[in-house]
């Protein structure tokens, strides 16, 4: 009986004993089972079956959730996965930062693929981010078996399904589901100007941005040093101008970057820089959603309901929600999802991993707390605050638009130069120039060929 | 290989005895060497006349497509004004406050060894962490800022490393901050070579000390103002880790450089042969200073 390398002393130690005890009860020709007795006897078993060695060794997952709901509700998640695989070591590989959501650990996880040592299981976003970066360069495994066994298509709804397949065959699990085009605001500081309810149009907007600025107030917080919130912005002002037709038409050619309602959306955009904090570009989105609840913060924030995981982890609730302006009865979606790496190291830990995420414990465990709804439709609707009830009405009722910023619409080259164009646009106040970055982008993407 | 000049016995002259040996004992780092730098820098140079610009590997040849394509980059240029600053600007401070922190280490002053110390610190700490203790020092609202507004400058609170276009100085600020102790430390053994006989006669001459710097100090340190120059220059090539620490590539490329672009290019985009092509074109620019730095350097020998 040879312990498993990476086995534990102690691991090994019960496993010797119980081989012993075994032996002493000539009882060594009856296969121990999977789960019948201590950990010591499945463990003792590992010569005897396949299954016992399952739940040995280590699971490794790659993800850049490493701020305040994010943590918690990952170790929520990782605490179902260990009720089930308590002897298996999960190696929590997280990274934060990066131009593009999770960019530093995108261009690690890039470097450990390419050199053939994939982590276990990593977090992705569902649709084209992980399709074009990592199925069609073959390096990842499909998962219809595991989606038949779970029962997970009848429990995720199609249209997220269609968003996570590639050639017929799902590539990954979401664990999640988050709403990009949400504006967060105080009430307390729109009543002081005079607006009881928040703005539902861009000229609406404009009217109270100034009247805020006329007050000293600092109308929308942005924190733009790593070149993602501009670009989080703009996907809903595009979604706001063109509307969810034209919207997706952007992504299969149909609809030109050169189409003069982009050029509508970048002007409306580059009009909300005038009146948002000073320091936009030197202060990270973390630090804007942290100075919400004060006086010197921003009255408005455009940003995905993770922001209100971080402001229930603070504590505060003076705040409110509604879609971006313009956006009423439109869904801008994004999911994070795990997926299966060809050579996983664990595979069968990763599998296990991949079964917790889709199921009903796993999403009910996560969701809550890192604020945002889960992807299976059969969840406990009352572990879930009025935020999160809402956003699970309408993802049932609304139209569903993939969001770019976070992955779900485009590849990532395309996700990077966009986020250029949209912050050359936060520096240099430059549509014309904004624009023709973007439209030489679309071109390298080549959409609808 | 013509200084042998007879060869005896069987073998020639420049494979016997010690030269064998040497050569036995070299062959394995020399093939390594050609293998893993060389031969890796000649595959670079490949992949970036190829198309392989996604996920799908692609060794169609192209020519010079990904070579245009960066020359055209607006990226690009911004790298080059970046690389223009930054090399201005590091270079400066640590030459200029290098010599005068040698300059005054060397009037024998009491525990030199101490603030030698100091001073050279910087130095032993990595790049990201210089990144990571300048970031926070340079954030707008907290660090210096908070020192200018406490007394009484409330109207100067520069946005450092993300002000567009000229964020790159700030950089340069945190990049001395850890180099100018080694350049300190350069200058202060130039200057502990320099025989007392000459400064003495410079002297007798007549000549005020900001003569004797002047006219023989500073003409003596010439080769380490050139070892100086080409260290600090080499470093203003490969910059990465301090704006990945700082500000990544900053407000429209005010702090991006061509390490950090290639790397966002390969890893990030997935443009590998681009990503290759800027890694070559480093390479090129490299060469500029090496080579004027390994001539010297023979000459030097040979003399």
């Amino acid at each position: 009986m040879q312990p498993h390398s990476l086995m534990k002393r102690r691991q090994f130690l019960q496993a010797m004993g119980a081989g012993i005890a075994a032996s002493a009860l000539a009882a060594c020709a009856v296969p121990v089972e999977q789960g019948a007795g201590t950990s010591a006897g499945t463990t003792a078993g590992s010569d005897a079956g396949e299954g016992a060695a399952t739940d040995a060794g280590s699971l490794e997952i790659f993800s850049w959730w490493t701020t305040g709901g994010e943590v918690e509700a990952l170790n929520a998640l990782y605490a179902v996965y260990s009720a089930e695989h308590p002897d298996v070591e999960i190696i929590n590989a997280a990274l934060a930062g990066g131009a593009g959501q999770g960019g530093n650990m995108k261009a690690l996880l890039e470097t450990r693929m390419l050199g053939g040592e994939p982590p276990d299981s990593f977090q992705v976003h569902l649709g084209r981010e992980l399709i074009d970066s990592h199925v069609i360069g073959d390096r990842m495994d499909p998962l219809d078996e595991l989606y038949a066994e779970e029962g997970f298509g009848d429990v995720f709804p199609q249209d997220l399904i269609d968003i996570a397949s590639y050639d017929g065959h799902p590539w990954s699990v979401p664990v999640n589901i988050h709403r990009s085009n949400i504006l967060w605001y105080r009430p307390d500081k729109l009543e002081a100007v005079g607006f009881d309810a928040p703005p539902a149009t861009w000229d609406e907007y404009f009217d109270l941005a100034d009247r805020l600025a006329a007050e000293g107030m600092v109308a929308l917080g942005m924190g733009d040093v790593n070149q993602t919130q501009s670009g989080h912005n703009f996907e809903s002002i595009l979604l706001a101008v063109l509307g969810p037709e034209a919207y997706r038409g952007l992504f299969d050619g149909s609809v030109g970057w050169d189409d003069a309602r982009v050029t509508e959306a970048l002007e409306i955009l580059s009009r909300t820089y005038d009146n948002a904090n000073p320091d936009r570009l030197s202060v990270v989105n973390g630090d804007v959603v942290s100075a919400f609840p004060t006086d010197e913060g921003a009255a408005m924030i455009i940003s995905g309901d993770w922001a209100h995981g971080q402001l229930k982890a603070i504590g505060y609730d003076g705040y409110h929600w509604a879609p971006v302006p313009g956006t009423e009865g439109m869904f801008m979606v994004l999911s994070d999802s795990f997926g299966l790496p060809q050579g996983a190291p664990n595979r069968e830990n990763a599998l296990n991993f991949l079964r917790a995420c889709g199921s009903k414990e796993g999403q009910d465990a996560f969701n809550p707390i890192k604020g945002s709804i889960p992807a299976r439709t059969d969840a406990d609707q009352s572990l879930y605050d009025e935020y999160q009830l809402e956003a699970i009405a309408d993802f049932g009722s609304n139209t569903l638009v993939p969001s770019i910023q976070h992955g779900a619409a485009t590849k990532q080259s395309f996700l990077l130069d966009y986020d250029f164009a949209t912050n050359d646009l936060a520096v240099n106040r430059d549509v014309a120039q904004a624009q023709a970055m973007l439209v030489t982008a679309a071109e390298d993407a080549a959409f609808g060929q | 290989m013509a200084a042998s000049p007879h060869a005896r016995g069987g073998r020639p002259g420049w494979l016997r005895g010690d030269r064998l040996i040497a050569l036995l004992v070299l062959s394995p780092s020399i093939f390594l060497v050609g293998l893993f730098i060389y031969g890796f820098i000649g595959w670079t140079f490949y992949i970036s006349t190829v198309d392989w610009n996604s996920v799908v590997e692609n060794y169609d040849f192209v020519g010079l497509k990904n070579w245009t394509r960066l020359v055209n980059d607006a990226r690009f240029h911004s790298d080059l004004r970046n690389h223009l600053i930054y090399a201005a600007g590091f270079m400066s401070q640590c030459l200029i406050l290098g010599f005068i922190l040698a300059t005054l280490l060397d009037q024998k002053i009491k525990s030199e060894a101490v603030f030698r110390t100091i001073f050279i610190f910087p130095f032993a700490v990595s790049g990201i962490v210089t990144g990571v203790a300048w970031r926070w020092l340079m954030h707008p609202s907290s660090g210096l800022n908070l020192i200018f507004a406490s007394i009484g400058l409330e109207n100067f609170q520069p946005a450092w490393f993300a002000t567009p276009r000229h964020g790159m100085w700030a950089v340069t600020i945190a990049a001395a901050w850890q180099f100018t102790g080694y350049v300190m430390a350069l200058y202060l053994a130039g200057l502990r070579g320099i025989p007392a006989e000459l400064r003495e006669a410079a002297a007798i001459d007549g000549a005020g000390s900001i003569a004797i710097y002047r006219y023989v100090i500073i003409p003596l340190l010439m080769p380490v103002t050139f070892i100086a120059i080409v260290l600090t220059g080499m470093n203003s090539i490969r910059v990465f880790d301090l704006v990945t620490a700082m500000g990544g590539s900053g407000p429209a490329f005010a702090t991006d450089t061509l390490a950090y672009n290639m790397y966002q290019t390969t890893f990030g985009s997935y443009r590998f042969s681009l990503g290759a092509a800027i890694a070559s074109f480093m390479i090129l620019l490299s060469m500029f200073l090496v080579i004027p730095y390994l001539r010297s350097m023979r000459q030097e020998i040979e003399r």
